[in-house]
């Protein structure tokens, strides 16, 4: 009944997770007594149609007999009845709340930045990426959520509940997935322009496979294999690339973008506004506007033909 | 029956006479905008309120339509954070409290027995600071500067760092130019309904929509203040770098939300809770008996009232708090389900017990109540803490509170209507077209907004100006959109209605209905002084138990005063409503308008920087003030 | 015009007592307290000041708490207690005379009402001078409202409070003005009334003030 038509909607229905489980089932808990309520209240709704009248007489029918059952129906239907059902789910709920989020002293600590508006991704190791977010399978990941600017929201419906990014202090919240594979989300508090534009991904790898992930994350970008890419690592630290982003492995060390070290291993641009190819990152870097207006990285002063050799530096770094 | 008060067997012509010398406003200018007769009042309130209506329902279209399949491109980001910004701030501060302030500025002195409210001019000042702040606030389209941050407006996005133009300031001044006008209609609803009651209107035979209208009142007198520290907090941030939400220099951005909430909650409750009201009055007319259960209607009105300013933590419950505070606010904003579940039965058990005659009035209180309870439940599931933070700031929210909203205000506001319509206008509306717009609205609605509810635990947040086409949104947002469309035409439906019975309407007389309350005493629409006699009153229900008053005027020996030595109203004592003091009423008046205008200048100063014009206008208003307190004549208690 | 027509047609405006058109009943057309309208206006005005200085200090408290143990802090002096302690003492002293004005007039005793209003005005005056003349520059030598959130509340909150009593010295004006035009005696003195109310609610709330942002620190 509740399978969305068509494409695969990152769902609180459809939980991956076990925290995401149990909020799930609150979710039918509320969701059958909600049904129970308006069936109720419907059926009195109809019950009353029954002795209507198709006229208004306006001289003759006002009935002011008093209903003797009318106050303890009030009471009993309207009070006591719903008082002991929210009592009830309200102690339930209470006992879903503890039961989110359980420590472990183990946990892989992850540093989720929010900025307008993509994520940076920080691993203990020194790892940096930018909007997705591996992590091994089954084992719990902390995350740290700061805000390099203003409130974003970090929301993985098939993997938690949200929380937010505010100001001046550091939410955490906890991710276990169940098992591997792709996991999507989106910024949820209203953050400006392109706050429709912030898409996260969380990738759950199994153990091995994240720990070489991982290792491979944190090293420097490798040298770049063609002529081509060797023009383009040259003019991207020469450009105003370098002002904003990040390499490793060469001298750009800029700060205000996605650390780029190695973006070629990423599925998507802008935080997910266009698929990560030769073609969409030649435009992207030639007018981000274009793609995601309001975005503060400028269109580029690079030629044409100094952007495809950027590209092609770019899109070795797995 | 005629549209204007006949003189009856029992009174004199000199006594009609003497009252029309008194109170009528002869027309021209001067009585144009110097009006403090509340029925005019209250029609402006009503006709600007529903033009903002217009405004906000079209920015809801433009939205739509952009949302109506996925990567769509009618409009760009900045052009949709602004229109539903705008939409929110509309329909909340320009539509519902102004249209159900100016139904209480109506009928709140009829249902009461009075001549007018308690401060004429205040409460024209009222609606002239809404006219001239919705202006203000609509006047940022113009320069395509309007608020872009939604109707709550989080720091540190709404601070000058992130949002340098004139966006936000727009917002912050507007707001609280607005508050002026809600915070002195409130006080003057709180002193009327406590003081000017006809004698014998103890407290339990006060009309629900009178109760209603108070409890309103009472939230906004202590809400509003959040609202405007906050909006004032904001400004000395942007303008003169303030640091109250800067984290940096330890400000909070939470104090925002904090502040915010404690207004924005009771809020939502100052919409609804006269919508209660209407459904309260309206039911037992068109049920043919008294409500059951009125005691606890009205202590669940006070209830929620009171129980609603203890919850507003719950709009910030995936801010980080500590899971015991949460654990309070979560029972509390459980508990505050009860008192509108209580009214909700009796308006159950009064339809059940009654003789329901379904013409459109009640069409769409029914429709309020399956609305309403709908909103209602998913309010419960917000109020269960880790559900809340599955699908908070997601469509779930918007879905539940446009159930909740469009449910307690608008359907209860078109059921108003089609039930007042006819006092105000002296005209019938067309019935058949009544239900057309009915259920045009009621599917509408329904098709507009339920799928919203599976786009929230789809996923999709709010606030966003487009999607990707592989999330499985896109049939539910293009059922949305098309709902929506319906519910606009339905709406329309019911204007056209109202323009067309204004001029062909069959003539309504003063009760077309038999109603129980005292609006239906007076003549359609009522003559300038309301009553010719202030009746005693010795019922809940005075127009169905005290066949005297049928015939318009109360006979001195029934109770009746006529009160014709002078511009008075009779001032009656708070719990037993015992006469105790004769008040001389306010004619009109420039002053409420000059004042406002005044106010308006100060308002664009300010916006602008400009502050030696800012100064001007201060000094022009303590002016304007003086004027308005200048006595004149002796109609003035000094 | 209005006027004109009904005073042809109005007999007992000007009297204590009115006629409400049942044969014998005559109720005050003159009263000061909770019969009068405007009292509850003033009431109810009260009310919404209040609670808006209540958020502002509670929003005082929330900042203070979420800043830790250091307040005020950025090496900002904890507040020195003399001066406010005497401007306590104007300000407050100054509802003595305004409270003998009222009480004066409620008597018909016209002098009293002008020497008290009189007086309060002076003191209420030199209270919002010493604020602006002496508390503010001193503090203005070590923070400014834009120095921390600390600054900003400190001239916010006692800015607000100056800026009501400024408020009450041109409403106590305005009454001057009228009781020396003859417009007061004692069955007709509403304003009087809710002068006094606001200006006792005015040195009520600098108790608040006081506390919070004086005395609180020392704590």
């Amino acid at each position: 009944m509740l399978a969305a038509c068509g494409g695969d909607p990152p769902s609180v229905l459809d939980p991956q997770s076990r925290d995401a489980r149990r909020v799930e089932g609150l979710w039918w808990v509320l969701f059958w007594i909600s049904v129970v309520v308006v069936a109720v209240v419907t059926a009195f709704l109809l019950a009353a149609m029954r002795r209507r009248r198709a006229e208004l007489h306006v001289d003759d029918d006002i009935d002011t007999r008093p209903v003797p059952w009318g106050d303890r129906f009030v009471v009993i239907a309207g009070a006591a009845v719903p008082g002991a059902i929210l009592a009830g789910t309200f102690a339930f709920s209470l006992g879903v709340l503890n039961d989110l989020g359980a420590a472990d002293e183990r946990a892989l600590q992850v540093e989720v930045v929010g900025h307008t508006w993509w994520w940076e991704v920080r691993y203990p190791n020194g790892a940096v990426t930018a909007n997705e977010i591996r992590i091994p399978v089954g084992e719990t990941v902390e995350l740290a959520l700061p805000t390099a600017d203003v409130i974003h929201s970090f929301w993985v419906p098939e993997l938690q509940v949200k929380k937010d990014h505010i100001p001046g202090t550091v939410n955490r919240l906890s991710v276990v997935a169940d098992h591997a594979g792709r996991f999507r989300g989106q910024c949820a508090e209203f953050c400006g322009l392109q706050h429709a534009h912030m898409e996260i991904v969380v990738e759950a790898l199994p153990a091995r496979e994240f720990e070489d992930w991982l290792e491979h994350e944190a090293e420097p970008a490798a040298d770049p294999e063609t002529g081509q890419a060797q023009q383009g690592r040259e003019l991207f630290e020469r450009a105003s690339c370098a002002g904003c982003h990040t390499i490793k492995g060469d001298s750009a060390a800029g700060d205000l973008g996605p650390d780029l070290t190695h973006l070629a291993g990423r599925e998507t641009l802008g935080a997910g506004v266009i698929p990560l190819t030769a073609g969409n990152l030649a435009d992207f870097i030639t007018d981000p506007q274009d793609d995601k207006p309001g975005v503060s990285m400028p269109p580029t002063e690079l030629t044409p033909r100094q952007v495809e050799a950027v590209v092609a530096y770019l899109m070795e770094l797995e | 029956m005629t549209t204007t008060a006949e003189p009856q067997a029992t009174a004199t012509i000199s006594t009609v006479e003497r009252l029309e010398a008194v109170w009528a406003e002869p027309p021209g200018l001067g009585s144009w905008l110097g009006t403090v007769d509340h029925k005019r009042i209250g029609l402006r309130y009503f006709y600007t309120g529903m033009a903002f209506f217009v405004a906000g329902g079209i920015e809801s279209l433009l939205i739509r339509t952009q949302l109506a399949g996925p990567n769509l491109d009618l409009l760009g980001p900045e052009e949709f954070n602004q229109l539903f910004s705008m939409h929110g701030i509309t329909m909340m501060f320009l539509f519902a409290m102004p249209v159900l302030s100016g139904f209480g500025n109506y009928f709140v002195p009829l249902m009461i027995g009075a001549r007018d409210m308690a401060f004429p001019r205040l409460n024209a000042f009222g609606y002239w600071v809404l006219l001239a702040a919705g202006i203000f606030l609509y006047s940022s389209f113009l320069v395509g500067r309007a608020p872009n941050d939604g109707w709550f407006n989080y720091v540190p996005l709404s601070g000058d760092a992130f949002s340098p133009g004139i966006n936000i300031d727009y917002y912050a001044v507007g707001l609280i130019f607005l508050g002026i006008s809600s915070t002195g209609g409130a006080i003057n609803f709180i002193v009327t309904i406590l003081k000017l009651r006809a004698p014998g209107m103890i407290v339990n035979r006060i009309p629900i929509f009178v109760w209603g209208e108070l409890a309103m009142a009472l939230q906004i007198v202590f809400a509003l203040p959040a609202l405007t520290l906050a909006s004032v907090l904001l400004l000395l941030d942007r303008k003169f770098d303030f640091h109250f939400f800067d984290a940096d220099a330890g400000g909070d951005a939470l104090l925002w939300q904090h502040l915010f909430w404690v207004f924005g909650h009771p809020e939502v409750y100052i919409v609804a809770l006269p919508g209660f009201g209407i459904a309260s009055a309206i039911i037992p007319t068109w049920v043919r008996r008294p409500i059951v259960g009125y005691t606890y209607i009205v202590i669940g009105e006070l209830s929620v009232a009171l129980i609603g300013f203890g919850v507003w933590v719950h709009h910030m419950f995936a801010v980080g708090l500590p899971n015991i505070t949460l654990g309070f606010i979560s029972l509390a904003s459980f508990m505050v389900a009860i008192p509108s579940s209580i009214q909700v039965f009796a308006w159950l058990a009064t339809l059940v017990a009654g003789r329901p005659v379904l013409r459109t009035p009640l069409l769409f209180v029914l429709g309020f109540i399956f609305i309403f309870v709908i909103g209602g439940v998913t309010g419960v599931m917000f109020a269960a803490i880790p559900f809340d933070q599955a699908v908070h700031d997601s469509y779930f929210v918007v879905a539940h509170l446009h159930y909740v909203l469009v449910g307690s205000a608008v359907f209860p506001i078109f059921a108003a209507i089609y039930h007042w319509g006819p006092k105000m206008t002296g005209r019938l509306l067309d019935e058949r077209w009544g239900k057309v717009s009915f259920w045009l609205m009621f599917v509408g609605f329904n098709l507009a907004f339920f799928p919203q509810h599976l786009l929230g635990l789809f996923g999709m947040p709010r606030r966003i100006y487009t999607y990707d086409k592989d999330l499985g949104w896109d049939g539910y947002n293009l059922a949305s959109s098309v709902g929506a469309f319906m519910l606009a035409v339905g709406i329309l439906v019911t204007i056209v209605n109202w323009y067309m019975s204004r001029t062909r309407g069959p003539q309504a007389g003063n009760d077309p209905w038999r109603g129980e309350t005292l609006e239906w005493y007076a003549s359609s629409p009522p003559a300038h002084y309301n009553f010719v006699t202030i009746p005693t009153v010795r019922a809940r229900e005075p127009m169905w138990d005290q066949p005297e008053l049928v015939d318009g005027v109360q006979s001195p020996e029934d109770g009746g005063r006529p009160l014709t030595d002078g511009h008075v109203t009779l001032s009656t004592s708070m719990l037993d409503a015992r006469p105790q003091a004769i008040v001389h009423m306010p004619h009109a008046s420039p002053w409420p308008f000059l004042l406002s205008a005044t106010l308006l200048v100060l308002s664009f100063a300010v916006l602008l920087d400009i502050w030696a014009l800012a100064v001007a206008a201060v000094v022009a208003s303590v002016a304007a003030l003086m004027g308005w307190y200048w006595p004149r004549g002796q109609t003035q208690e000094t | 015009m209005q006027q004109e027509r009904e005073a042809m047609l109005t007999t007992t405006h000007d009297t204590v007592l009115g006629e409400t058109g049942i044969p014998g009943e005559l109720l005050p057309q003159r009263y000061e307290g909770p019969r009068a309208f405007g009292w509850w206006g003033m009431v109810w005005l009260i009310g919404t000041e209040a609670t808006l200085f209540a958020l502002l200090i509670a929003s005082y408290f929330y900042l203070r708490f979420r800043n830790g143990p250091t307040w005020p802090p950025d090496g900002i002096a904890t507040p020195d207690l003399v001066l406010p302690l005497i401007m306590t003492a104007i300000l407050w002293s100054s509802s003595i005379p305004v409270h003998m004005a009222h009480a004066g007039i409620r008597v018909g005793n016209v002098a009293r009402l002008k020497a008290g209003l009189a007086a309060g005005f002076l003191l209420g005056a030199t209270f919002l001078a010493i604020t602006l003349g002496v508390e503010w520059p001193e503090k203005l030598d070590e923070f400014g409202p834009t120095t921390n959130a600390y600054g900003s509340l400190f001239f916010t909150i006692t800015g607000f409070h100056g800026a009501h009593v400024l408020a009450g010295l041109l409403f106590s004006l305005w009454t001057q003005t009228r009781a020396w035009q003859g417009a007061f005696d004692e069955s007709r003195h509403l304003t009087v009334q809710n002068f006094t109310m606001y200006w006792h609610f005015v040195d009520i709330v600098w108790a608040f003030v006081l506390a919070t942002i004086y005395l609180a620190p020392h704590l």
